[in-house]
């Protein structure tokens, strides 16, 4: 696209000087563009100058476990949460410098973060990546430089597992299969299920996939009739369940979404469709954010599977542990409930997130 | 639709095509994808959804089509839409990102929808003066906002996505007037409101002369930097305006997602309506570029394909799309038939 852009850029400005005869003018054409180039060369200049003054002031790791952190962007609450956890652990904690880089899900903005960081020499990196593969050349790199690394929340698929050295988080195949579960235990075994996806690659989302269709398996009765990626997000959420409504309507029994925003913005495409969520469609989803609650009080979400994301403590424990040289185990799992909408009112006011 | 097809050249015909291939390909394969029901006294059916769901991406094609007939381009329209809905959620619950969960008062409907549109038009401006003024490349001078804008927009939720409930805002992305999703209204509203502006004033062919000679333009007396300026503000009002709709649609403001890569959409809708870059531009070709994107997204949900091809799909598409739109290629393929037959 840019490329084509780009194309048809230069098409249009020789068609401009074919058309314009006097040379004279195409000399003053010329100048102005060269004006207009250092106004925009130093105006560039002072851009990329900013980083630079925010990260001059950071250089005092003296003893201090440097940590560089690339998360995968704010994407939905959940994440926000995951990034408020760690930031305010590093604040509270004295021996901890925290470099934190935002990648707004791209990976390749991760690679650039991660290769920052090694080379700021860093002593610890962390990050959640964007998707499960494609990191193992950058890793390697880590490695060589001899960076631990700590994966947060979500794995990544390389061949080499001693090129990170724990990953922390949830088991989202678990996650999935709680999901599962709780429909089985609530007699629901013979029903017609609508999956909204989330963002296509992401490990979340082949997990919470693999481990649903793991438990339903075992009953003919449980058909997914319909899956889509919504991206993890609201309007994402919304624009999906309206075409599945349009397409299968009354027969859909169940919604499994893969993350709370999802299934918030499918609410009210039940909602403007005319059935109740929470009773036409009974609702699973997973994170257990505080919309999720706040939508399970309102009675239209009927359960959904925690997925912690206040991992700042157990980041910070395993960095300085690392430190100290101690070993820590290669797969740290976080303790996660369900919760059921009977409960939500009992638990909303204790949620964090 | 009538004064607007008169306007415009024969190459409205093949984006019509197009769409119609599309509408077609659904009338035959997906069950019910033409029934329009009356559904809580409001119309109902996927032709709608197309309508509703393309409506952000219609309203910032409009401002584009603008901009691009001047031999600009603006890509900051994406993160405008961020920045505007950014403000409209912050405005509405100012106390949100200061960890206050209850509902405070409601904000007056004119202060959550002025304010934003005011700086959305304001960026605009600010666009149109780096591009016109400075002399700044119109790809580089929007492509600072709109790296920079998304970063503003999470600035202003400070990183939450805030979510809020005011009955009369939610009326604009969500409710229906007649029977008709409100956006879609304001569609038609502004897309009248345009081709009024520019093609029964001379607005019109002053863009289109600013795109086809700036340079002869100025002799001709236009005042060539302010009406670059203009558009480019105007683009920021139709962004401005999108991302409202977005915003109230799912009540709360995704700073992370809203618009995002809408800017490239827009842009396809533009040349896929057949505007050139700097000079003649087709407002009806544009809503037809639009739509026949948003029929293709709804299509693929509504079908069914699996979502790890889905964009694979997408481009294919929109590739024959572009194809059968060039003159240049519809002339190679007549010489190499005629070659054929010799």
């Amino acid at each position: 696209m840019a490329k084509t852009l780009i194309w048809s850029y230069i098409d249009a400005s020789n068609d401009w000087h074919t058309n314009c005869n006097v040379k004279i003018i195409i000399l003053l054409k010329e100048l102005e563009l060269k004006r207009s180039l250092k106004v925009l060369t130093v105006m560039l200049m002072m851009i990329m100058c900013i980083p630079g003054l925010f990260a001059n002031g950071q250089k005092e790791d003296d003893g201090k476990i440097v940590v560089g952190f690339s998360q995968i962007g704010a994407e939905s609450a959940w994440r926000v949460a995951n990034t408020e956890s760690i930031q305010s652990e590093a604040a509270k904690r004295s021996n901890i410098v925290l470099k934190f880089s935002d990648a707004q899900q791209k990976q390749e903005n991760q690679i650039k973060a991660i290769r920052t960081f090694i080379a700021q020499g860093v002593d610890v990196i962390a990050f959640s990546p964007v998707v499960e593969t494609g990191f193992e050349a950058v890793l390697k790199e880590a490695k060589e430089a001899g960076i631990p690394v700590i994966l947060t929340d979500r794995a990544v698929d390389v061949a080499d597992d001693s090129l990170w050295v724990t990953f922390m988080g949830s088991d989202f195949v678990e996650e999935g299969r709680k999901a599962a579960r709780w429909l089985i235990e609530k007699g629901l075994t013979d029903v017609n299920i609508v999956e909204l996806q989330g963002t296509v690659g992401s490990a979340p989302a082949i997990d919470r996939k693999t481990g649903f269709e793991e438990v339903i398996k075992s009953q003919p009765g449980m058909k997914i009739i319909k899956t889509q990626s919504g991206d993890f997000t609201r309007s994402g959420g919304k624009e999906v369940m309206e075409a599945f409504l349009k397409a299968e309507g009354d027969n859909i029994n169940v919604l499994f979404a893969h993350n709370d925003d999802m299934a918030i913005g499918a609410i009210q495409a039940i909602e403007e469709y005319g059935l109740i969520p929470g009773k036409d469609i009974i609702i699973v989803s997973i994170d257990a954010v505080r919309g999720a609650f706040e939508a399970m009080v309102a009675g239209k979400l009927n359960v959904t599977v925690e997925c912690s994301p206040l991992l700042g403590p157990q980041l910070f424990d395993a960095a300085e542990a690392l430190m100290r040289g101690e070993k820590i185990p290669k797969r740290i799992v976080t303790k996660e409930d369900v919760f059921p909408m009977e409960v939500a009112a009992k638990v909303i006011d204790s949620r964090a997130y | 639709m009538k004064p607007l097809l008169k306007n415009a050249d024969k190459n409205l015909l093949y984006p019509l095509l197009a769409l119609s291939a599309i509408l077609l390909f659904n009338l035959f394969f997906t069950d019910g994808f033409f029934s329009i029901q009356i559904k809580n006294g409001h119309l109902f059916g996927s032709l709608i959804d197309i309508l509703n769901r393309g409506a952000p991406v219609m309203l910032i094609t409009i401002g584009m089509t603008l901009v691009y007939a001047t031999g600009g381009v603006d890509l900051s329209v994406g993160a405008i839409m961020a920045i505007s809905g950014a403000l409209s959620a912050q405005l509405i619950r100012p106390d949100y990102i200061k960890g206050i969960i209850e509902y405070g008062n409601t904000t007056s409907l004119f202060i959550v929808l002025s304010i934003p549109l005011l700086i959305s038009i304001i960026l605009g401006l600010w666009n149109g003066f780096l591009v016109a003024f400075i002399g700044v490349q119109p790809i580089i001078a929007t492509l600072i906002l709109m790296t920079a804008g998304r970063g503003i927009a999470q600035l202003i939720t400070h990183g939450l996505i805030i979510v809020f409930e005011h009955e009369s805002f939610q009326f604009i992305g969500s409710g229906f007037l007649f029977g008709i999703p409100f956006p879609i209204i304001l569609v038609i509203l502004l897309t009248f409101i345009t081709w009024l502006l520019t093609r029964k004033t001379s607005i019109g062919l002053f863009i289109e002369a600013i795109g086809a000679n700036p340079l002869a333009s100025h002799y001709m007396g236009i005042k060539v930097k302010m009406m670059k300026t203009l558009t480019y503000g105007f683009s920021g009002f139709c962004a401005g305006l999108a991302g409202i709709i977005v915003c109230s649609d799912i009540q709360a403001a995704d700073a992370n997602n809203a618009g995002l890569f809408l800017e490239l959409d827009a842009i396809a809708s533009v040349i896929i309506g057949g505007t050139i870059n700097g000079g003649r531009f087709s407002l009806a070709g544009s809503i037809i570029g639009a739509l026949i994107i948003q029929a293709l997204s709804t299509t693929i949900i509504t079908r069914g394909i699996p979502p790890q091809v889905v964009l694979v799909f997408k481009a294919f598409i929109i590739i024959i799309v572009a194809l059968i739109q060039s003159e240049k290629l519809r002339a190679q393929l007549k010489d190499l038939l005629k070659r054929g037959r010799k």
